[in-house]
């Protein structure tokens, strides 16, 4: 963190905005604003190149032939690799989560390079498309209460042995690879099929990127009657049986 | 494709008593108009009869994400001008329910018919339409919408080998992409609000260059075609450079935009745009869209929004603020079941406007309005949000199935 202001970078709203998720970037917004932080939101568009001194970056989902688009030109730009290397936070959103990745298939049916920064890869489910709310349980070193998700995609990502997952899911298809997995993440980088967006109904990931990012054990509370009320609607409406 | 070529066959018309008398059982038990499933019902008697029963019409299809109900009203007002029209005026906008529509009408000159988007390269086909009306595309309904692009993708090939006048918004980026297919297109600089669908060149992928209300592909070439029409403020210009007053009592921008593209349609059936706009006075609510309704001594205007691009143009015509704002969403079936979209609509625009939020999904809105940084009261019903409403006339914003059950309760 530079200046006394937090940087957070939200990656191709041209490209990755379709569903939502730059919620995620206006929640983590609020929230650092709310303990008294100046926050810099730098939106990068697709033809602009990726900067490499921002604290934390969030990138969202979107359709697949965006999806393609988007890989191609964050490998040919090499910003967010570097911002990686310098020790940023990541934090992705389906689309963006595959992107991320090894590998996954694009919109042509081809295996498509991603950014490599999660040690996943990602290939085309046979099945139908997972549409629906998610409860999961998040990783316990993590710290954080249940996850609760709205998934709406096709994809089944596999994790390799540097990537843990970011939940287990009670409810819902997740990761999609019939292991109950859902995300993944590493020290500093991680993915999601969550929408909702996430962190509407989780602001405590928002807390936790910025802890990462201010590199501190704790944050001052803030007001959560809204965000715990949603969260106890969403709990309940997926667990209450049909 | 002139009136009265061909007489329908007796299986035909079998089917059309067949699907009126479905509809009339429909009616008696209850289930609505009756539209679908006396459509439903003659379709299958007779698959082939949206095509036989269009052959006695000059037709008009009209599609788009938003405003394509009231587009489809303003239009069929205007030709009645020229002659009588039939119309599927309640929106049953797929195959059953156009060909019911149709099925009502045997001595319209005119066919005048709204089409889901999804439909209606098919129904194009079919039909054999005189004019194609194409007014926006963008994201509605994610969770089981086909993609905004690929929806542009499908009119492109349907419209490719279409006959048809194509009258099509030029500063709808996805339109442009899908209408330049097609050999006979009159371009209508009808404007566009939300843009958010069209930062990406539908034609290769490039990033679009927006400059004031030009846009263009900086890679490809793809560019705003020259428009013929055009709205301007509260005139249609012509080809000709004159410009008509629009005389409307629906508000909005969005919907003075819809009117110059029904001028547009109008005159391709040698109506004359001042005919044509003064006709689209007579159209005041549209299924209950800004209605004005009386409710508890209060006013309550009555404004549908379903998607992000439908509340941005809202949010442009109500009233500024001290004028209280009602929201209400619904998370149903006919609403999608996935409310992420309420984060690309920007709240912002409602500061200084007391809110007040009802709805399924209340509390999704509450923590969208709380991240905004926005005054807001969430309520249990739409009467106790009138009762702790400021005065004032109350502006009642709602999306699909939350409109249904405001309308209900209010009387409407
Ligand atoms: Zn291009």
């Amino acid at each position: 963190m530079s200046d006394n202001s937090l940087r957070l970078v939200w990656i191709y709203p041209d490209l990755l905005s379709t569903y939502g998720d730059q919620g995620n970037a206006l929640v983590v917004e609020r929230r650092a604003r709310q303990r008294g932080l100046g926050v810099t939101r730098v939106d990068v568009r697709s033809d602009q190149p990726v900067p490499t001194s921002g604290d934390i970056y969030l990138i969202g989902g979107g359709e697949d032939r965006p999806q393609r688009l988007a890989a191609e030109r964050l490998r040919r730009d090499g910003g967010l690799q570097r911002a990686v290397g310098n020790g940023a936070i990541v934090f992705s959103v389906c689309a963006g989560y595959q992107i991320l990745g090894h590998e996954f298939v694009n919109d042509l049916g081809q295996r498509e390079p991603g950014l490599g920064l999660l040690d996943v890869v990602s290939v085309r489910g046979e099945g139908e498309r997972c549409v629906g709310d998610v409860l999961a349980d998040i990783d316990p070193r993590l710290g954080l209460p249940p996850l609760t998700g709205f998934e709406n995609h096709q994809g089944v990502t596999h994790l390799g042995p540097t990537a843990r997952p970011f939940a287990r899911t009670r409810l819902g298809k997740g990761n999609g690879t019939g292991d109950g997995t859902e995300g993944a993440f590493n020290d500093t980088v991680f993915g999601t099929y969550m929408h909702g967006p996430v962190m509407a109904r989780n602001p405590q990931i928002a807390d936790l990127l910025l802890k990462l990012a201010l590199d501190v054990n704790a944050l001052p509370p803030v007001d959560d009657r809204w965000y715990e009320a949603l969260r106890d609607e969403r709990i309940a409406a997926a667990t209450r049986p049909e | 494709m002139t009136a009265n070529s061909e007489p329908l066959s007796a299986r035909a018309k079998l089917a059309v008593t067949a699907g009126k008398a479905a509809a009339a059982v429909s009616r008696a038990a209850g289930r609505g108009s009756g539209s679908v499933i006396g459509g439903k019902v003659a379709l299958r008697l007779e698959p082939d009869l949206l095509a036989r029963l269009a052959t006695h019409l000059d037709v008009v299809l009209v599609s788009a994400t938003n405003g394509k109900t009231t587009t489809t009203r303003l239009i069929a007002e205007a030709l009645r001008a020229a002659g009588p029209v039939v119309s599927n005026a309640l929106g049953a906008n797929m195959p059953a329910g156009i060909t019911s529509a149709l099925a009502g009408g045997s001595d319209a000159r005119y066919g005048v018919i709204e089409v889901d988007e999804k439909y209606l390269a098919g129904v194009a086909r079919d039909v054999e339409p005189k004019a194609i009306a194409l007014l926006n595309l963008s994201r509605d309904q994610l969770d089981r919408a086909a993609e905004t692009r690929m929806l542009a993708e499908r009119w492109r090939e349907g419209l490719a080998g279409s006959k048809a006048v194509v009258v099509a918004n030029a500063d709808d980026p996805l339109v442009v992409w899908a209408a330049s297919s097609s050999p006979h297109v009159i371009w209508v600089a009808a404007g566009q609000e939300w843009k958010d669908d069209a930062w990406s060149c539908p034609s290769c992928g490039g990033v679009m260059q927006r400059p004031g209300d030009d846009w263009f592909c900086g890679e490809c070439g793809f560019r705003r075609p020259a428009a013929s029409w055009a709205l301007s403020g509260e005139h249609v210009l012509d080809p000709h450079g004159s410009a008509w007053p629009i005389h409307l009592q629906l508000p909005g921008r969005a919907n003075r935009a819809n009117a110059a593209t029904s001028a547009a349609v109008a005159a391709v059936f040698g109506v004359p745009p001042q005919v044509a706009l003064e006709r689209m006075w007579q159209v005041q609510a549209v299924a209950g869209r800004y209605d004005t309704v009386q409710f508890q001594g209060r006013d309550l205007r009555l404004l549908l929004a379903k998607n992000p691009a439908g509340w941005l143009e809202t949010f442009s015509l109500i009233d500024p603020p001290p004028t209280p704002v009602l929201l209400s969403v619904n998370a149903r079936g006919a609403d999608g079941t996935d409310t992420s979209w309420l984060w690309d609509v920007d709240y912002t625009r409602l500061a200084g406007h007391p809110l007040f939020v009802i709805g399924d999904r209340k509390l999704d809105l509450a923590v969208r309005l709380e991240v905004a940084n926005l005054d807001f009261r969430v309520c249990d019903s739409v009467d106790e949000a009138v009762r702790m409403a400021p005065p004032g006339r109350i502006e009642a914003i709602a999306n699909y199935t939350a409109f249904q059950d405001l309308r209900r309760r209010v009387g409407n």
